[in-house]
């Protein structure tokens, strides 16, 4: 029964379970910070880049691919543990809001690039034609049909966003992770980190579920 | 001092650069090693897994679905930790090294099991059933049919994740393992400046940033055409 005792340890659950789903309210919060703040980072990312003109493309292109290619925790570390060093003072929660923006908000942007990019010119010019706006066209004719046609790969990098908030614990942000190794370090007892991750699994399960059967359809559509 | 003299003296500091870069750079090191074997194990694992899923076991392929979505949905530090601080109560003792690959190598082999699994079912059954009939056997006609044109879709979704989960090495500072991060964290505390944090994001930068352009590369090549 030792592992019974030491992941599924009733007493030490409904001990910890307070202060779980308080970390659980933490990361709903940070996700509903996150999510819209990407989202609108890499909506801007999207339109500079499909705006045609060249060097606004490449300057996004180096943007996203730079934040693609550096891990959240350091991006995160080197806001909350380096700027100090030469007097910003930057808040655990405001450098998490930063990483967002720019890591969250790259991997958004290329995803709502690809979606805009699918879009057939035609479709655009057909627009313009009847008199469109290049704004209108791209509000109700591009972007529409462009977030339609991503929207597996949208959801499936939000999930990714809710999943980051997790590390928000390595800056004593008091969320689900954090709460959860609080409670393991009194208690010696695997069972919150195991609750953690079994929140988390329950939170998310559906929308993988709903995901899986999105991708499916998305890969095996191509032939 | 002026502002441009606190940054640079904060952030690119040279003595402090020249002191603390060989300590950056074994660490660099074990981030290569680490990233190469959970490429190799999270994508074998997976690959192995989709195979045995094609083999069509009801009860079998419901697990295998199961547990590949129980990892997609748990972050990987979470991961990490459960295997770093809970596994030695069970008396499994494990090195924040090792949990960092077995963490990343598990969540890897799920989102690389679901997106080989997506390639294979997208080639009809007539090929199935072609090369059946010609005398293949089952490992032959998925390794020789059925995989190359399933890996050909395949190709641009995998490398973005293994991309973005190999990244994740990043997270084995939390288990105190002296990987980029951790070292360069090591050298903050005894240097007092935020040099190697700054040395420690442009390692990762070289190291990644060529696979993500290859990556936009591949993917361009495979994009729909307009």
């Amino acid at each position: 029964m030792d592992i019974i005792d030491a992941f599924f340890n009733f007493d030490i659950l409904s001990q910890s379970w307070p202060l779980l789903l308080k970390g659980i309210a933490t990361s709903l919060m940070l996700s509903v910070l996150g999510i819209p703040l990407g989202f609108a980072a890499g909506m801007i990312l999207a339109l500079l880049s499909t705006c045609g003109h060249r060097g606004a493309r490449f300057f996004c292109n180096v943007w996203v691919d730079l934040f693609r290619s550096l891990p959240p925790l350091v991006l995160l570390i080197l806001l909350f543990a380096g700027l100090p060093f030469i007097g910003i003072e930057l808040s655990a929660v405001s450098a998490l809001i930063v990483v967002f923006f720019l890591n969250s908000g790259s991997y958004y942007g290329e995803i709502l690039r690809a979606g805009i990019e699918s879009i057939p010119l035609g479709q655009i010019e057909a627009a313009r034609s009847t008199g469109l706006s290049q704004q209108k066209t791209m509000a109700y004719v591009v972007l529409p049909q462009a977030v339609r046609n991503v929207l597996p790969d949208l959801i499936s990098n939000t999930l990714e966003v809710v999943k980051l908030t997790s590390i928000a614990s390595v800056v004593a942000i008091p969320e689900l992770l954090f709460q959860a190794r609080q409670v393991q370090n009194f208690t010696y007892n695997a069972t919150p980190l195991m609750a953690a991750a079994v929140l988390y699994f329950v939170l998310l399960w559906p929308f993988v579920r709903m995901l899986s059967r999105f991708e499916h359809r998305a890969i095996a559509g191509r032939y | 001092m002026t502002g441009f003299e606190l940054f640079v003296d904060g952030f690119l500091n040279g003595a402090v650069a020249v002191e603390w870069t060989p300590a950056i750079l074994k660490g660099f090191v074990l981030t290569v090693f680490l990233a190469v074997l959970v490429v190799l194990t999270g994508l074998g694992a997976g690959l192995l897994l989709s195979l045995v899923r094609s083999l069509g076991f009801r009860f079998l392929n419901a697990v295998i679905v199961f547990v590949v979505d129980i990892l997609r949905t748990i972050p990987a530090l979470v991961l990490i930790v459960l295997l770093y601080f809970g596994a030695p109560s069970i008396g499994v003792v494990m090195s924040g090294s090792v949990s960092t690959w077995l963490a990343l190598s598990l969540v890897l082999m799920a989102f690389s099991e679901e997106i080989f699994w997506a390639g294979i079912t997208s080639i009809s059954k007539g090929q199935w059933e072609a090369a059946r009939s010609t005398g293949l056997g089952f490992g032959r006609t998925f390794f020789h049919i059925i995989l190359p044109q399933a890996i050909r879709l395949t190709i641009p979704p995998l490398t973005n994740r293994t991309i973005g989960i190999t990244k994740g090495i990043a997270l084995a500072s939390v288990v105190a393992v002296q990987d980029i991060l951790g070292s360069a964290q090591t050298a903050v505390t005894f240097a007092f400046n935020a040099t190697p944090l700054l040395i420690a994001a442009a390692a990762y930068i070289i190291l990644f940033l060529p696979l993500v352009i290859l990556s936009r590369r591949i993917e361009t090549r495979f994009h729909w055409r307009r």
